[in-house]
C-alpha cells in the first residue's frame, strides 16, 4: 500500500474539516471540523510510523523504529481532551452571556 | 608689510563689532571717537604703505589658503601696488573725513542708532578695502559683495519709512544683477586658466581665445554696471539718495561705485586684449554721461542733482576706460572722490541748516548765512565742471583727449556733456546760495553755519579738490605727470596717445570756454528768478528721468510678479501642495477601506489564512507555473 | 485488489462520507453522531495498521469521552435545530472553493514529491502497535511528557471550573 494513498485520504479529510470551520456557523460544529482535522493528522501520522517501521525491519529485527509517532498520537489526543474541556467550558460562557453560540456574535472582537 | 596690511584691514572690522555688539551700553562721544580713530589709523598705515610702495615695495603678501580644490588654489592674499596703494589712501583720508562729518550730521540719532550707523560704516570701509586690496578675484568679489550689503544696509538706515527701504532693495537687487555677471566672469577664468590670482591670471591671458576674453571682459564690465551705475542698472543711484548725506557722500559718490573702475583699470591686461568690450564700455560710458546730465537739469531736490552728477561723471570715468585711457579714469576718480565728496557733504551742511529741507526751490540766498559752506561749494563746483586749475581740469581733459585720439565724435559728445555739466552744477549752485531766500520764516530763522566738524571737512576736501590735480599736469602745460609714471607699472596695457601739440591746446581751450559760457549763462539765468514753474516738454522728459523708472517697472516689475503670482498659486497652492495634501488625504482613504477587512468575523480571518497559504505554496513550489502544477496533479 | 486494499478503500469512503455528513447536516445531534462515525472508521484503519493500542484509545477517548462531552453541552444548552440563519451562499461557496483549492495544491504536491514514491507502508505486520512494546517506549523514552501531560491536565480542569463558575 504506497504511502501515497493514506496521504491523500488524510488530505481529503484536513480539508473537509476546514471547510467545515469556515462554512458552518455554530460554534460547536466548528469545534467538531477542528476535531476532525485532528483526526486526521493522527492517521497520517501512525500511517508514517508504520512505513519507517517497515524499512527498518529490513535490517533488524527487532527494532522500534516507528514507535515515537505512535507516542506522538497519543499525545496528540491527551491535548485534544484537554482542549475540549476547555473549549466547551468557553461555548458555555458565550452561550450564557450571549443566548446563541452564533461565532459571529464574536465579531464584538472588532472594537 | 603683511603685519600693515593686516591691521589696516582690521582697524576698521574691530570698529565694526565693537560698535556693533556694544551699541547699547555706550554713548554717542564714545561711539564716535571710536569710529574715527579706527579709520585714521587705518589712514596712517595706508600712508606707510603708500610710502613704502613709493620706494619700491610693491609685493603679494599670503595670509592662508582659503579653497583649495585638486588644482585650484585659491589663497586669502592682499596684493599692495601702486593702484591698490592710491586707492587705499583715498578710501581711508575719505573715508576718515566722512566719519569725523557723520558724528555731527547724525547727532540727532538715539546713542544705539548712532553706534549702528558708524557700526555700518566701518564695515563698509572694511569691505572696500578688501575690494582694493584682493589678490585675486575672488577676494575681490568677497569686498564687492560687501559694499554691495553694507549699501543696503545704509540706504535702509532710517528703516522705519518704507520708501528708504524699497530703496535699499532696488539698490540691491541691482546690484546683484551685476554681481552675476561677475560671477560668471570668475568661473570662466577659473575655467579657461585654472587660478583666479592677478599675476597668474594676466601673465596666462595671452593664451585665452578671443572669444573668451571678449566673454570674460564682457561679464566683468556687466558686474561693473551693476556697481558704478551705468545703463542700464543705473536707476538705483539716485533712489539711493534715500539714505543720509554722509553715506551718499562715502559710498555712491568716494568708493563703492568706483569699485568697478578699479576692477577694470586692474584687469586692463584683459580688456585691452578685446576690442569689441572697449567699445561696448565707450558706448555705454558716453551714453550714460548724457542721458544722466540731462536728466540732471532739471532735477529740484539737491541730493537727487548730486546723483545723476555722480551717474554722469562714472560715464566719463567709463568713457575714459574704453578708449584706453586707464591712467586718466584713475586720476578722474580720485578727483571726483574729492570733490564729489565736497559736493555732497556741503549739501549735507546746506540740508542740516535747513532743518531737512531738500527741495532746492525753497532755498536761496544762502551765502550769507552759510559761508564757509558757500565758499566750498563754490570751490566744488568748478573743480566737477572743468576749469583750470583745479583738479577736475586736469582729469577730465586727460580722458577727452584720449577720446579725440581715438574718434573726434567721442571728443564732441564729451565735451556736449561737459557743458551740460556746469549748466546744472552751477544751476544747483545759483539756485541754493544766490538770490532771495524762498523759504519759511522759521527756516530763516534757524539757518546758521554747521559746527566745526562738518566744516573742518568741508574746508580739507575744498584744499584736496582744488589742489588735486597737480600730480597729473600733462606735459605739455609743463607738468611730468607723476600720477601716469606712478601707475605705469601695473596699467601696462595703456598706450600714450599721440596728438599733435598745437591740437591739444586747441581742445583743451575748447572745452574750457564752452564751459565757462555755459556757467555763465546758468548763474544769469538761476540767480534772479528760480524756476518755479512746471517743466514743458523736452524739459518735461528730462524731468522725468526719461521715464526709465517706468519702463523697467512696465516690461520687467510686472512679469516677474505675474510669474511669481502664477508660481504660487498655480504651481505652488495647487500642484505641489496639491500633491503632497493628496498623498496624504490617500493614505487615510486607503486605510480606512483597508480596516474593514478586519470586520471581527474568524470565518473570514481562516478564509484569508487558506487562501494565503495555497498562495505561498504555490509561488514557493512551483514559481508560480500553474499549468505545469495541475499537470503533476493527475 | 487483495483484501486488505479493499477494506482500505471502504473504510476511507465511510470516514470521508461521514464527514462530509458532519458537515451538511441540519442538526447538531446529528452532526455529532456521523462524527463518531468518522471516529469508528479511523479507528478501523487502525487496526488495519496494526495499532491496536491507539484503535482502542481513539474509541474510547474519543468517541467515548469526547463526544459524550458535546453531547451534554447540546443538551445543555437546548440546541436541537438550527434555528438562526445560515450564512449566505457566497461564503459557502467561497468556503468550499477555497477548500477543495487547498486539497490540490496539497494533493500535487504531494505527487511531486518523489523520495516518497516507493516507501510502503507495512501492514497488519510489525509489533509497534502493541501495548507491551508502545508501554515500554512510553515509560522509558517519553517518561518525561507523560508526567507534564498529568499537569497539563490539572491546568485544564482548574481552568474548565474557573471559567464555569458563575
Amino acid at each position: 500500500m504506497p504511502i501515497q494513498n493514506y496521504i491523500i485520504v488524510a488530505l481529503t479529510l484536513f480539508t473537509i474539516g476546514i471547510v467545515g470551520v469556515l462554512v458552518r456557523r455554530n460554534a460547536l460544529i466548528v469545534f467538531m471540523s477542528i476535531e476532525l482535522m485532528l483526526n486526521a493528522v493522527n492517521l497520517l501520522l501512525v500511517a508514517f510510523s508504520k512505513v519507517h517501521h517497515g524499512a527498518a525491519l529490513a535490517h533488524n529485527n527487532a527494532t522500534t523504529v516507528g514507535a515515537e509517532a505512535q507516542i506522538f498520537v497519543f499525545f496528540i489526543m491527551v491535548v485534544a481532551a484537554a482542549e475540549v474541556s476547555i473549549g466547551l467550558a468557553i461555548i458555555v460562557m458565550l452561550y450564557r452571556n450571549t443566548r446563541s453560540i452564533d461565532i459571529n456574535f464574536l465579531n464584538r472582537l472588532k472594537n | 608689510m603683511k603685519i600693515i596690511l593686516a591691521f589696516i584691514v582690521l582697524f576698521p572690522l574691530a570698529g565694526f563689532l565693537v560698535n556693533g555688539l556694544f551699541r547699547n551700553t555706550r554713548s554717542k562721544k564714545s561711539i564716535a571717537y571710536y569710529a574715527c580713530s579706527q579709520i585714521f589709523s587705518s589712514f596712517f598705515l595706508s600712508c606707510i604703505a603708500f610710502y613704502l610702495v613709493k620706494n619700491g615695495g610693491s609685493e603679494v603678501v599670503t595670509y592662508f589658503d582659503f579653497i583649495k580644490i585638486s588644482n585650484l588654489n585659491i589663497s586669502f592674499s592682499f596684493q599692495i601696488d601702486q593702484l591698490s596703494a592710491l586707492f587705499l589712501l583715498i578710501i581711508t583720508g575719505v573715508g576718515f573725513l566722512i566719519h569725523v562729518y557723520s558724528a555731527a550730521y547724525m547727532h540727532e540719532e538715539e546713542p544705539k542708532h548712532f553706534a549702528r550707523y558708524f557700526a555700518y560704516l566701518n564695515l563698509f570701509v572694511f569691505s572696500m578695502l578688501i575690494l582694493v586690496l584682493g589678490a585675486n578675484y575672488v577676494i575681490m568679489f568677497m569686498g564687492w559683495e560687501g559694499v554691495g550689503l553694507c549699501s543696503y544696509l545704509l540706504v535702509g538706515y532710517w528703516f522705519k519709512n518704507n520708501n528708504y527701504n524699497y530703496a535699499a532693495k532696488k539698490a540691491f537687487i541691482m546690484n546683484r544683477i551685476g554681481d552675476l555677471g561677475f560671477l560668471l566672469a570668475v568661473f570662466w577664468i577659473i575655467n579657461k586658466l585654472g587660478t583666479v590670482g592677478y599675476t597668474e591670471v594676466f601673465a596666462k591671458a595671452a593664451t585665452l581665445s578671443t572669444f573668451d576674453v571678449t566673454a570674460i571682459t564682457m561679464l566683468l564690465f556687466v558686474g561693473a554696471m551693476g556697481k558704478s551705475a551705468q545703463i542700464p542698472l543705473y536707476t538705483w543711484l539716485p533712489d539711493a539718495m534715500a539714505g543720509p548725506t554722509p553715506v551718499s557722500a562715502l559710498i555712491h559718490a568716494a568708493t563703492m561705485v568706483t569699485a568697478g573702475i578699479y576692477m577694470i583699470a586692474r584687469s586692463n591686461v584683459l580688456f585691452s586684449m578685446s576690442a569689441i568690450t572697449m567699445n561696448l564700455i565707450t558706448i555705454i560710458g558716453l551714453a550714460t554721461a548724457l542721458l544722466s546730465a540731462t536728466i540732471a537739469i532739471k532735477q529740484n531736490d539737491i541730493k537727487k542733482v548730486l546723483a545723476y552728477s555722480t551717474v554722469s561723471q562714472l560715464g566719463y570715468m567709463f568713457l575714459g576706460l574704453g578708449v584706453g585711457a586707464y591712467t586718466g579714469a584713475v586720476f578722474h576718480v580720485m578727483t571726483h572722490a574729492f570733490f564729489k565728496a565736497l559736493l555732497f557733504l556741503g549739501a549735507g551742511s546746506v540740508i542740516h541748516a535747513m532743518h531737512h529741507e531738500q527741495d532746492i526751490r525753497n532755498m536761496g540766498g544762502l551765502k550769507k548765512k552759510l559761508p564757509i559752506t558757500h565758499l566750498t561749494f563754490l570751490l566744488g563746483c568748478f573743480a566737477i565742471s572743468g576749469i583750470p586749475p583745479f583738479s577736475g581740469f586736469f582729469s577730465k581733459d586727460e580722458i577727452l583727449a584720449a577720446a579725440f585720439a581715438s574718434n573726434p565724435i567721442y571728443w564732441v559728445l564729451g565735451v556736449v556733456g561737459a557743458a551740460m555739466t556746469a549748466f546744472y552744477m552751477f544751476r544747483l549752485y545759483a539756485t541754493t546760495f544766490l538770490g532771495n531766500f524762498r523759504g519759511t520764516k522759521v527756516q530763516e530763522l534757524h539757518l546758521h553755519e554747521s559746527p566745526k566738524a562738518m566744516t573742518y571737512p568741508l574746508i580739507i576736501l575744498a584744499i584736496l579738490s582744488v589742489v588735486g590735480g597737480l600730480i597729473g599736469i600733462p606735459e605739455i602745460l609743463g607738468g611730468n605727470h607723476q600720477l601716469h609714471h606712478f601707475l605705469s607699472s601695473v596699467l601696462t596695457s595703456e598706450k600714450p596717445i599721440h596728438i599733435n601739440h598745437n591740437t591739444e591746446f586747441l581742445l583743451m581751450a575748447t572745452s574750457v570756454v564752452i564751459a565757462v559760457i555755459a556757467i555763465l549763462f546758468a548763474v544769469n539765468k538761476f540767480s534772479k528768478k528760480p524756476e518755479l514753474s512746471e517743466a514743458k516738454g523736452l524739459g518735461k522728459i528730462f524731468a522725468n528721468k526719461w521715464y526709465v523708472d517706468e519702463l523697467y517697472e512696465k516690461i520687467i516689475v510686472i512679469p516677474l510678479l505675474a510669474i511669481a503670482t502664477f508660481l504660487k498659486n498655480i504651481v505652488e497652492k495647487s500642484g505641489i501642495d496639491g500633491i503632497v495634501n493628496g498623498v496624504g488625504k490617500y493614505i487615510q482613504y486607503s486605510a480606512r477601506q483597508i480596516r474593514l477587512v478586519q470586520n471581527g468575523q474568524v470565518g473570514s480571518y481562516v478564509l484569508f489564512m487558506v487562501l494565503a497559504f495555497i498562495i505561498m505554496i504555490l509561488i514557493w513550489v512551483n514559481d508560480g507555473h500553474i499549468y505545469k502544477f495541475l499537470t503533476q496533479l493527475f | 485488489m487483495s483484501l486488505t486494499e479493499i477494506i482500505f478503500w471502504l473504510l476511507s469512503g465511510f470516514a470521508i462520507v461521514s464527514a462530509i455528513m458532519v458537515l451538511v447536516s441540519k442538526s447538531p445531534i446529528h452532526s455529532i453522531l456521523w462524527l463518531i462515525l468518522v471516529f469508528f472508521a479511523i479507528s478501523g484503519h487502525y487496526i488495519l495498521l496494526n495499532a491496536q493500542f491507539l484503535a482502542i484509545v481513539n474509541l474510547i477517548v474519543y468517541a467515548g469521552a469526547i463526544m459524550v462531552l458535546f453531547l451534554f453541552v447540546v443538551m445543555l444548552i437546548n440546541l436541537d435545530k438550527e434555528s438562526d440563519p445560515q450564512k449566505n451562499i457566497w461564503i459557502k461557496l467561497a468556503g468550499v472553493i477555497s477548500g477543495g483549492s487547498l486539497l490540490i495544491v496539497l494533493v500535487s504536491l504531494v505527487k511531486q514529491a518523489t523520495e516518497i514514491n516507493a516507501k510502503e507502508v507495512l501492514l497488519s505486520k510489525g509489533n509497534i502497535g502493541l501495548i507491551e512494546t508502545l508501554g515500554k517506549v512510553l515509560f522509558t523514552d517519553f517518561i518525561v511528557p507523560f508526567e507534564i501531560s498529568s499537569v497539563l491536565f490539572l491546568s485544564a480542569m482548574v481552568g474548565a471550573v474557573v471559567i464555569g463558575k458563575k
